[in-house]
């Protein structure tokens, strides 16, 4: 692979600008900004809240020194409570370009775009003639996610998302999976994969503090269409989602915005700490996708049975199609067909083999398909979560 | 156990404790299957990826799938019928789903 080298020594493969509204009332500065670049690795991202929310800021932060990103633009209108200065300040001492255009002090609307269009113009430029150098598959992070899971995802696209990580853990990579809400029923078995005895115990809370959470809530994390699908309950979609992990010894729990300290498998926790308070944990597949991608991930494995069509803004988003009918349906936007599986005509180690070689591709330049039709999914809300102790590091 | 029982080729065995197995294509209404060994008419379409009792499963009786309990049954499921959430509820959270009447008709996928 060829990646691009940031000052932080970590290696991106790609070489994105992130355009960041600190609060929805810059949403539309922002995404006009980035509309006339289409097509050139430009992405909006942001956050509408007007109130505070560290959760929010450690994300963005981690967000905009991510590897993929070489430059970022801030835009606020300039009322808004989210600290602009010590996101810019982080993002220069990554060694990142950074402006902040104040949608009030530039002169409204029109001022600003043009504003910011100057400098993505001159960033894009700059980053467009920037060298890369040799990366190798370990200094990968690798995410993995489930959406519009179906009867046919525990079968075939998520064992095989497992057979990639797997594969991918053994090259030294670091590979993230999630969603303890869809781990219920899981917990003990997952629990005995834990480096240490005290880490399976942090694993299994980490799923009781999920169905605790979800319980409040009064609905597990399952969609009509999962029933739609063939799944009869939470528990069979958890044993199908679980798949994903692969074989490996989970080596640390991680919550949004910590980056795995080096490579092996890693469980993300995504549900908040302390009582119930802003909703639901995720409220779609792209909060998911952006924790990950918080986590440094460089591509996100999605995979799907009833058919999502997203990406992501700063990091491609390879989409598994785990049923056949579905791929037949919507094959434009699947990178890969493991629905193959379900009719006999390849295995799980085929398709998990496709997967990690599909991953490698990626930092020679390949795109995937979401990123061919302009997916730039991008949605964060309010959180909190206490940091996580020495326990869920255990080799750290 | 009726293992080594014929069974329909499109109905997959994920583990060898389940008392489901799973549709690897849509199964059509009125087709007679096959299931391990015993005999049953379908009376509406199922639709890839959905279970089918191996045999008769009592009320309350785990429904067992990976090898795993992923719930219970809510009544009497006979040998060849769809098991889903008309007749099996979630040990943890309840399942929310949206009724369309095609589904039961075949017309929906």
């Amino acid at each position: 692979m060829r990646g691009y080298l940031r000052a932080d020594g970590r290696k991106g493969i790609r070489n994105t600008i992130v355009v960041v509204y600190l609060v929805e009332c810059a949403h539309h500065v922002a995404r006009e900004i980035v509309t006339s670049f289409r097509d050139r690795d430009v992405h909006v991202i942001g956050f509408p809240g007007c109130y505070p929310n560290s959760y929010a800021e450690t994300m963005l932060e981690r967000l905009c020194t991510h590897p993929n990103v070489g430059a970022v633009l801030l835009v606020s209108l300039g009322c808004e409570s989210f600290n602009k200065y010590k996101l810019a300040q982080t993002v220069r001492d990554s060694g990142r370009p950074v402006q902040t255009i104040v949608i009030q002090g530039s002169g409204g609307t029109r001022k600003s775009i043009t504003e910011g269009q100057a400098f993505v113009a001159m960033q894009r430029a700059r980053l467009d003639a920037m060298e890369t150098v040799e990366m190798g598959n370990h200094e990968l992070i690798v995410g993995t996610v489930c959406g519009g899971s179906d009867g046919t995802s525990g079968i075939t696209g998520n064992p095989a998302a497992g057979r990639a990580f797997d594969l991918l853990v053994d090259d030294g990579a670091a590979c993230i999976f999630e969603e303890t809400g869809e781990l219920i029923g899981c917990e003990h078995i997952m629990a005995d994969r834990a480096l240490t005895p005290e880490l399976g115990a942090i694993l299994e809370a980490s799923v009781a503090k999920a169905a605790r959470y979800y319980a409040a809530l009064g609905y597990g994390s399952f969609a009509a269409g999962n029933a739609e699908g063939g799944l009869t309950t939470i528990e069979e979609k958890s044993m199908g989602a679980y798949a994903k992990s692969g074989a490996a010894p989970i080596s640390g729990l991680i919550k949004p915005g910590d980056i795995p300290p080096r490579g092996g498998l890693y469980l993300l926790d995504v549900v908040p700490d302390g009582e119930v308070r802003w909703g639901f944990p995720n409220i779609n597949d792209n909060a998911e996708i952006a924790e990950l991608i918080a986590c440094g991930s460089h591509a996100v494995l999605f995979v799907t049975g009833r058919g999502s069509v997203v990406g992501s803004a700063i990091s491609p988003v390879v989409k598994i199609c785990a049923n056949p009918e579905t791929y037949r349906r919507m094959g434009d936007d699947m990178d890969v067909d493991a629905g193959r599986i379900m009719e006999g005509k390849a295995t799980l180690d085929q398709v998990g083999r496709e997967i990690r070689d599909l991953v490698v591709a990626l930092g020679q330049g390949q795109r995937t398909r979401s990123e061919e039709l302009g997916h730039q999914e991008f949605i964060l809300t309010y959180k909190s979560f206490e940091p996580i102790g020495p326990a869920c590091l255990p080799a750290a | 156990m009726p293992m080594g029982k014929t069974t329909d080729q499109r109905l997959l065995l994920l583990h060898e404790f389940d008392n489901v197995r799973v549709a690897t294509s849509r199964l059509h209404a009125g087709e007679h299957i096959v299931i391990d060994g015993a005999s049953a008419l379908l009376v509406a379409d199922v639709p890839i990826g959905h279970k089918l009792a191996r045999w008769d499963i009592e009320a309350n009786d785990k429904i067992v799938k990976y090898g795993a309990p992923i719930g219970v049954a809510t009544t009497r499921i006979e040998v060849g019928s769809h098991v889903h959430v008309h007749n099996v509820r979630s040990d943890y959270t309840p399942t929310y789903h949206l009724e369309d009447v095609r589904i039961r008709s075949g017309g929906a996928s």
